[in-house]
């Protein structure tokens, strides 16, 4: 438990302000990141914590974690299908596991236990392939019949109304829901007291590159030098890699979410159906959290269409047909930087100094700590950490891709 | 209602189109570098602005090619994709 809860309750003053405010950009810095997300501020953490770099600035354009650190439905696994991906994402739910100590901060871990449904033959035996890799790599994950499902959600309508009627489950039972917002403000406030400075409101414009290097960033409260560029936007990094003249696979389609009035509790597990396109959890106010698909068309937009509640709440019933008189209570839209093979594009690029942390699509909340600690020390030392290695951009010239799509998202 | 000019039959609710991905020019296979080629299967200019894209009208069957701005969700133009490739060449 964090030390500060007992402080709390013992000492009525408030606590102190979470982040100093630098009044203005130095002429220069080691390291400059862009994008005040989870991401940006893990990295700065590590950066700082791990390396002992603290000449780092952190440019965010709108406010500390205003992006998809704050629009995603806060789901932590690591039940995936690729070697790569396994040991990736494990890494990161161990390093989620710690983090309320590690910040003195309550990040609302939650265990949940996460059950990927199958409503077909060929869902279950992707569930069991993902099975067995995970259980190689040491990750908790099993295939469970329909009698398990049952007991862990009796609210289930296990035959969906009768037309999918689900075969079993993938059931990986370190799947947690976090409260985003704290992981964001931990990570800075770490940062943050280590002398890392934190500009927000603060837009990068163009990226400075000399002879193949990159040398500063240009924004909108003047020009910075810089040893070392990282882009940390999600949603906006082709704008970023525009601005050094290199292209990616990256596209930008809006992600969509919705949550319920509060109910009482009854869904202490996070339910998934690839099938239905739909997944939910509830939240520790009481809300279901809701998630579907990518909507169909690349767009650079955080808008909300009626399409995504009417397809989602459709499926939402075939599950739960009780929920038919539940009303909606709010919905919105993240922008979400896809990649062909659902897997992210990190490290070193053609660009000496420049960094990318992207291609996060719609798995990028779960990879927090563990893409803040690779990528620290891929800054550091100049090198791809080994756990990032296989997602250098690198990898589509080489045709070597991690294909990740059948772990990755609901939307296939 | 978001509306789309179907070349065919006029304009149609947008649900009733399917998306086909980026409109552009594919490199001869035979001719071109693997990393030319690499390039052009995977990377995309991802960067927000007016694009061509293709797109499919279902209740009619019809391909056309749309001038779309990717930031404002706003159709310029639609062309059948017979007419676009009239005037530009297939570009397969």
């Amino acid at each position: 438990m964090p030390l500060r809860l007992l402080k709390n309750a013992i000492d009525p003053r408030p606590d102190a302000r979470f982040f100093t405010q630098p009044e203005r950009l130095k002429k220069r810095y080691d390291v400059v990141i862009i994008g005040g997300g989870g991401h940006g501020l893990a990295c700065a953490y590590y950066l700082a914590k791990t390396h002992g770099i603290t000449d780092v600035a952190v440019l965010e354009q709108g406010y500390i974690g205003g992006g998809n650190t704050g629009r995603n439905t806060t789901i932590v696994r690591s039940n995936y299908l690729t070697p790569e991906g396994v040991k990736f994402y494990d890494q990161s739910v161990r390093l989620f596991q710690d983090l309320s100590d590690d910040f003195d901060l309550n990040i609302f871990y939650s265990r949940r236990g996460h059950f990927t449904l199958a409503h077909t033959d060929s869902a279950l035996r992707t569930m069991r392939w993902r099975a067995e890799v995970n259980k190689h790599y040491g990750v908790d994950s099993e295939v469970v019949g329909r009698e398990d499902i049952a007991a862990a959600c009796p609210e289930l309508d296990l035959d969906c109304g009768g037309h999918l009627p689900i075969q079993g489950a993938l059931y990986h039972a370190p799947g947690a829901v976090v409260r985003h917002d704290a992981v964001a403000w931990g990570y800075g406030r770490g940062a943050d007291r280590r002398g890392v400075e934190i500009h927000q409101k603060t837009r990068v414009t163009g990226i400075r590159v000399d002879g193949g290097r990159v040398t500063g960033v240009e924004t909108d409260r003047g020009a910075v030098e810089a040893g070392a560029v990282v882009s940390m936007v999600a949603g906006s990094t082709p704008r970023i890699t525009g601005m050094v003249g290199i292209t990616t696979p990256i596209v930008i389609h809006p992600l969509q979410a919705c949550v319920t009035e509060p109910l009482k509790p009854w869904l202490d597990t996070i339910i998934v159906s690839a099938s239905l396109h739909v997944y939910v959890s509830q939240s520790s106010r009481g809300e279901l959290v809701m998630g579907a698909s990518l909507d169909p068309a690349e767009l650079h937009s955080t808008r909300s269409t009626l399409d995504f509640t009417e397809e989602l709440t459709d499926h939402m019933l075939d599950l739960f047909p009780f929920l038919g008189q539940t009303r909606l209570m709010r919905q919105w839209g993240g922008m979400a930087d896809m990649t062909p093979d659902f897997a992210p594009i990190m490290g070193t690029t053609p660009v000496a100094g420049f960094y990318l942390d992207s291609g996060w699509g719609t798995w990028g909340f779960k990879a927090t700590p563990v893409s803040g600690m690779t990528m620290a020390a891929t800054v550091a030392s100049g090198r791809d950490h080994e756990l990032i290695e296989p997602f250098n951009l690198s990898r589509f010239e080489r045709f070597a891709l991690v294909g990740e799509r059948g772990a990755a998202s609901v939307g296939h | 209602m978001k509306l789309i000019d179907c070349p065919s039959i006029g304009p149609r609710p947008a649900a009733e189109f399917v998306y086909g991905g980026a409109w552009r020019p594919m490199p001869d296979p035979d001719a071109c570098s693997d990393a030319d080629w690499a390039h052009y299967v995977f990377h995309r200019d991802g960067a927000p602005g007016v694009r061509r894209e293709l797109w499919y009208h279902g209740p009619s069957g019809t391909w056309l090619v749309a001038e779309r701005d990717t930031l404002s969700d706003r159709f310029l133009r639609t062309t059948s994709l017979a007419d676009a490739v009239a005037e530009e060449g297939d570009y397969a």
